[in-house]
């Protein structure tokens, strides 16, 4: 076993603390998300649902909390598609040449960015989370702090999976493409169905039914519906539908993001052993 | 081991149809300087990427440090420090967060990491330049980092490819003397270049190599002599039949002509020889325009094999109208 992939990483890191301006964008921005988007939109949804007859006998969950587990997913996507472009600069400025040259496995190279994707990412879960419970989001409402604690490990590794997965996806177009202008609209392009046809913003039920079907696929989908699972518990209602998460659909969320991340993996690694420099 | 820290038997590589390196062999001893003179597109490169691993090889054979380029390439990786063409270091990261990384990746315990970023920022003079961002160094730094990241692990060879290009004469001294400095500290070191000077000034042994093949190989004092032991430059009013008047002559070793000059090597000393062929051109009717001596340079010997002279810039300049002939004796 050898450890490389750290070499890497503790660069993607030292760079990501170096530059303050990147540093305090990409934090403020889900935070941003939540407070203007967030309360904004959970105002009007809560004022029309209000005249909706409640689910009895099942605590209602407002937009707010419903939507900030779609934007912990949100921003985790966006963070993780666009992080392989990292590998796109560095594959143009011949900064990977002296890693490719190396005995690194190259492996150890997509490994090592998305694992400081990962912890971005977990950087920005936890403001979100923090700074939602400021603005009055119902995350682990009524939770021990066992469970609490349980209940964090969930979504941290929800977002773990769901992040290598993506970067996995957007290093191998970024090792593939050669100008930022490509890179940056193909990802434009597949951000937008990946983030719409989800149950990120809204619940899904009210799709038409093929966009149903298509978002029960998206690995969007399956991060913020175990993110809710988590947090805001198996039987809940909000905007006058009633959820219920049972073990087998946390477990197909699992199954399939991890379906979902091993699948990107296979593809980043075919793309990688292709470079050549 | 033999001594020899490269050897290549055979080197073949093609792009397409086209014969980049055909059929190249040669040995690198231990402890020297061994330059590849050419001109850019003569197949330097792909030879680099071929030993460096970078390349895979598709015919021939070739050993780095005793490990074989095609079956252990981890470990030649492992035997070898690189200077690639294009300067490729992270300007955002520190001068030493950069010799960092290259430790990292190659696995150096923390301990040795430090110690030897502490040797190397000292052998190229940017102690103080630790803590500055890669992006803040001048030209001439930028590639002693990437020299000194060359060295980081201790290679058993060091290769440059084209170290100095673009660089003014200064930088370009200063880190020839760089490079002796970490050829006495025992690195081999392999290098291509399409200067001169520099395969001349820094060399223990050169080889010539044009259109993919070694054209001759040798220590700079043996090229030049072979041309022979002075050069008489020449112009005159009629550069052919002063040429054959010449080549008559038993002190001319030989006579490279183009439309403005002659070259005319010559076996013996020059001072003797030089007034009895300004009479002989001139008897003949022939005005002489300009008389030059000098020592066979780098260059002379460079147009003597190959048939043309080496340009800078992209694209290889044939140089047509130029015919060389040798006078056997």
């Amino acid at each position: 076993m050898s450890f490389e992939f750290r070499a890497i990483y503790w660069r993607e890191m030292v760079k990501f603390f170096r530059f303050k301006s990147v540093l305090f964008t990409s934090l403020i921005q889900p935070v941003m998300w939540l407070a203007f988007f967030g309360l904004a939109m959970s105002h009007s949804f809560d004022k029309i649902t209000s005249l909706l007859p409640n689910v009895s006998g099942v605590p209602v969950v407002d937009y707010l909390s419903y939507m900030g587990a779609g934007i912990i997913a949100m921003d985790v996507l966006f963070s993780s598609l666009f992080g392989g472009t990292t590998l796109m600069f560095d594959k143009k400025f011949s900064l990977l040449r002296e890693t490719l040259a190396s005995p690194v496995p190259r492996f150890h190279i997509i490994l090592g960015v998305g694992l400081s994707a990962m912890t971005k990412a977990f950087i920005q879960t936890f403001i979100i989370i923090g700074f939602g419970k400021l603005i009055g989001m119902d995350f682990f409402n009524g939770y021990t702090l066992a469970q609490t604690f349980i209940a964090m490990v969930g979504i941290i590794l929800l977002v773990a999976t769901f992040t290598l997965g993506f970067l996995f996806l957007s290093g191998s177009i970024a090792i593939t493409i050669e100008n930022p202008e490509g890179m940056q609209s193909i990802l434009t392009l597949l951000s937008m169905p990946i983030f719409f046809i989800s149950s990120a913003l809204y619940p899904i039920d009210s799709f038409p039914n093929i966009l149903q079907v298509i978002s029960m696929f998206n690995p969007l989908t399956l991060l913020a519906n175990g993110i809710r699972y988590f947090a805001l518990g198996t039987n809940f209602s909000v905007m006058g539908n009633h959820y219920i998460y049972t073990t087998a659909d946390i477990g197909l969320s699992f199954f399939g993001l991890i379906f979902f991340a091993l699948s990107m993996l296979s593809i980043a690694m075919w793309r990688f052993n292709k470079v050549d420099i | 081991m033999t001594g020899n820290v490269i050897e290549v038997d055979n080197l073949e590589h093609s792009y397409g149809s086209v014969k980049a390196v055909d059929n190249i062999s040669f040995t690198v001893k231990q402890g020297e300087i061994f330059s590849f003179l050419g001109p850019n597109g003569a197949g330097k490169s792909t030879v680099i990427n071929i030993l460096t691993t970078l390349k895979r090889i598709q015919k021939g054979e070739a050993r780095v440090n005793g490990y074989d380029v095609a079956k252990e390439s981890n470990s030649v990786r492992r035997s070898i420090g690189i200077v690639f063409q294009m300067l490729c270091i992270d300007h955002e990261m520190t001068v030493s967060e950069n010799l960092e990384y290259h430790g990292k990746i190659y696995s150096m315990p923390k301990k040795e990491r430090r110690e030897r970023i502490e040797e190397l920022l000292k052998l190229i003079d940017l102690e103080s330049k630790r803590d500055t961002l890669a992006k803040n160094l001048s030209g001439g730094m930028k590639r002693r980092l990437e020299l000194a990241r060359g060295l980081m692990t201790k290679p058993a060879v060091l290769f440059l490819d084209e170290p100095t290009v673009g660089f003014d004469i200064q930088t370009r001294m200063r880190m020839w003397e760089y490079l002796r400095e970490i050829k006495r500290e025992g690195t081999t070191i392999f290098l291509t270049t399409h200067y001169m000077e520099e395969a001349d000034q820094l060399s223990d042994r050169i080889s010539i190599i044009d259109h993919g093949k070694i054209i001759v190989t040798g220590n700079s004092d043996e090229l030049k002599n072979k041309l022979g032991k002075d050069l008489i430059y020449l112009e005159t009013s009629d550069n052919k039949l002063a040429a054959e008047i010449l080549r008559s002559l038993s002190s001319v070793k030989s006579i490279t002509e183009d439309t403005k000059s002659l070259r005319v090597m010559i076996g013996e000393d020059v001072t003797h020889v030089l007034p009895q062929i300004m009479e002989k051109i001139q008897r003949e009717g022939i005005d002489i325009i300009i008389v030059n001596i000098k020592k066979p340079s780098m260059d002379d010997v460079f147009v003597h094999y190959t048939g043309h002279g080496l340009r800078e810039g992209d694209e290889i300049e044939k140089e047509n109208g130029m015919e060389i002939e040798e006078v056997s004796k």
